[in-house]
């Protein structure tokens, strides 16, 4: 009867992978539960609204209290089929992690208009598409995004090391533009 | 007067006019292809109009926001895949008529209704702008405090059946909120000894991470699939005279947009359901809803597009966010030293108007727009799902590496973008996470200013804002835990023999 009226109160919708992802957000609230007398202070003669700790306390307590009775409802409720199979596609992504941090540690150094080009190139040809023509447009839209965010906008990208070693006459637009 | 000529010439400054013209005609096509969406689009671009004017920054952010439901509306309607989250609606009856050969009616009632929502929503802000500006200056410290309260409590009940997730990732915002040198006592709060925590995490590396990256990972794994050719004939401009013929519908759920776009936490989707039930409610024809009813779309797109304009207000008023693409923008007018609340209001009323009329400039821009390009744009959306998540991916690292030129933002971001990957996947909700950082953010500075004034806790809602506030706060919780306690006697009843009417979602509860 009480599992009954439990499940009556917490069932909820769910797909799989949602309970090792309840558990998994639970063991991280409860982490930063321990470490709260840690990683904050009490400051003294300084009331307890104005304390440094007080906001993190409350949010890590919500936290807990809240991700808990995630966990139940998803705890009690009927197993999904597929939950592992799911938590490998969240594995799979760290695939395209991994590429997306070695583009952000090659564009100081190759320079932004060159990594830009090939990481549009190399994604393209990973994701599928082999043609010529899809390379085509997948180094032109590299090209273009170039231009525009550091050409026109000129938004805050460093330039590329490499661009040193060029040529008089184009290093110095090769450094402002590319 | 004097305001209104003030706002009409800053609106004419060319980069204005440029930002208008690239934000509503971009949003649209942004709107149109499904799986990007304003907010992808907003948190991509939200670095590069750092370096702009205040004004132009939001012109083109307002101009992505306004126009991406209009271009939502073409795939929902002609292929039954909606370009935004919100036009789902606007599939149940744009499709079937689509399927009847009246795709180019459905397009232009919805771009109809679109226009009239939109104009409607920002026809009410102007009128209510000298009754905001009487009110806004009453709001102090604890009152801005108690909204923001207010704020995340509705954020996380609106999400009904998923309450404990948008508690606790709301509470994840405030946590991260905290992290870092927390600047009045200088202590350093949850940075493990770690100088790349010290700084703490940017709202906009955690926005790029939630909403890009996440949607580029995503498209990136899943199956490849593309919307197929289609064509659309026949007058594309009846619609303006047929929705003369609805136009009760038409107010009655742009009014409900409004309301609803003014309330922290609600938005398009419950103004949506709200317009549609009461549409359907008020018919001749309720039979016809859900499968090809004119009265039905126009309820949808209506409602849908008042809430920008509306979800302006408290951002404006009160320098509080209601949803996530209005958090996105609070963050343009911080980097400006621009600080919305009420000092806008009685200081840069200008400013306030130039951002109306924008908006009621960019409707005009995009409904144009729409009645000559719909075939072009039909062409555009073709882009296979995984190409659009190679792009996505490559805009998203200008976007986080402009911010500090930092390999640790592009990392934390990444790692956001895995955790809203697993969100999306889990359907679970992101934007509590954005609205838990800026409210948590607002809330940590108002109630440490307004208690310096408070001797005992009844000070604190002894002015008429804060305690209206104040009981609202109650009444809201009250009101949902009766609403709990009813639902749970029915669910111990014996269970009826019919299916559930929403058999996708048969676990749903509050």
């Amino acid at each position: 009867m009480i599992a009954k009226t439990l499940q009556d109160m917490f069932k909820r919708y769910r797909r799989p992978g949602d309970v090792v992802f309840a558990v998994l957000f639970m063991v991280f609230s409860v982490f930063l539960l321990s470490q709260l007398g840690e990683q904050t202070q009490v400051v003294k003669r300084t009331k307890w609204f104005a304390q440094p700790g007080l906001w993190p306390t409350v949010a890590v307590w919500c936290m807990v209290l809240f991700s808990f009775l995630h966990w139940l409802s998803s705890a009690i409720s009927d197993r999904i089929d597929g939950r592992w199979s799911e938590v490998g596609f969240w594995v799979r992504s760290l695939e395209y992690v991994a590429y997306f941090l070695i583009y952000v540690l090659l564009v100081p150094k190759l320079g932004y208009l060159p990594s830009t080009m090939l990481f549009a190139v190399f994604l393209t040809m990973r994701s599928g598409f082999r043609g010529s023509g899809a390379i085509g447009i997948a180094a032109l839209f590299g090209f273009v995004v170039t231009i525009v965010f550091r050409g026109f906008l000129q938004v805050k990208i460093p330039a590329g090391a490499v661009y040193e070693y060029l040529p008089d006459s184009v290093r110095a637009f090769a450094l402002t533009y590319l | 007067m004097e305001t209104l000529l003030s706002g009409v010439s800053i609106l004419l400054q060319w980069q204005v006019i440029v930002a208008l013209l690239i934000g509503s005609i971009g949003g649209v096509i942004i709107g149109a292809l499904p799986g990007v969406g304003a907010a992808v689009a907003i948190a991509i671009l939200l670095p590069a109009t750092f370096s702009f004017e205040p004004i132009v920054g939001l012109t083109l952010l307002l101009g992505i926001y306004g126009s991406s439901m209009y271009g939502g509306a073409i795939p929902a309607i002609l292929i039954n895949t909606p370009g935004t989250a919100v036009n789902a609606l606007t599939t149940y009856d744009g499709y079937p008529m689509t399927k009847r050969g009246q795709g180019h009616r459905a397009l232009s009632l919805a771009y109809s209704a679109s226009f009239f929502g939109g104009v409607f929503a920002i026809i009410c802000l102007m009128v209510l702008s000298p009754v905001l500006a009487l009110i806004a200056p009453q709001f102090g410290s604890r009152e801005i405090f108690l909204a923001a309260l207010l704020g995340i409590i509705l954020v996380v009940l609106a999400h009904r059946g998923q309450i404990f997730s948008a508690g606790m990732l709301a509470a994840f915002g405030v946590f991260l909120n905290t992290v870092g040198l927390e600047p009045v006592k200088y202590t350093r709060r949850f940075t493990f000894d770690q100088s790349w925590l010290a700084s703490g995490i940017d709202l906009i590396v955690v926005v790029l991470g939630l909403f890009a990256l996440s949607q580029a990972f995503l498209l990136l794994l899943e199956k490849n699939h593309a919307p197929q050719d289609t064509h659309v004939n026949g007058n594309i401009f009846a619609g303006l005279k047929e929705l003369l013929g609805l136009k009760r519908v038409a107010t009655v759920s742009s009014s409900i947009g409004v309301l609803m776009g003014m309330v922290p936490g609600t938005g398009e989707f419950t103004s949506q359901f709200l317009s549609y039930t009461y549409a359907q409610k008020t018919s001749k024809d309720p039979e016809k809803f859900g499968d090809g009813s004119p009265e039905g779309l126009v309820a949808s797109e209506a409602a849908n597009n008042a809430v920008p304009g509306a979800a302006m207000i408290p951002l404006l008023a009160l320098g509080i966010p209601g949803e996530a693409l209005t958090a996105m923008m609070l963050s343009v007018f911080y980097v400006h030293n621009v600080i919305p609340g009420p000092q806008l209001f009685e200081h840069q009323m200008d400013f306030v108007m130039a951002l109306y009329m924008a908006l009621i400039i960019l409707n005009v821009i995009v409904l144009v727009f729409l009645l000559f390009s719909t075939n072009l744009l039909l062409k555009i959306i073709q882009i296979p799902t995984r190409f659009l998540g190679v792009m996505i991916l490559i805009l998203a690292f200008v976007g986080v590496y402009s911010l500090r030129n930092s390999i640790t933002d592009c990392a934390i971001a990444a790692g956001f973008g895995v955790f809203g990957l697993i969100l999306k996947r889990l359907d679970l909700p992101i934007v509590p996470i954005i609205l838990g950082m800026v409210l948590g953010g607002i809330m940590e500075t108002k109630l440490r200013s307004a208690m310096a004034r408070v001797k005992t806790p009844l000070d604190f809602i002894d002015r008429p804002i804060a305690a209206i506030l104040f009981c609202l706060i109650i009444l809201i919780l009250i009101l949902h835990f009766r609403t709990l306690y009813f639902e749970f006697k029915n669910k111990l009843r014996p269970e009826p023999k019919v299916p559930a009417v929403d058999s996708d979602h048969p676990n749903q509860q509050g």
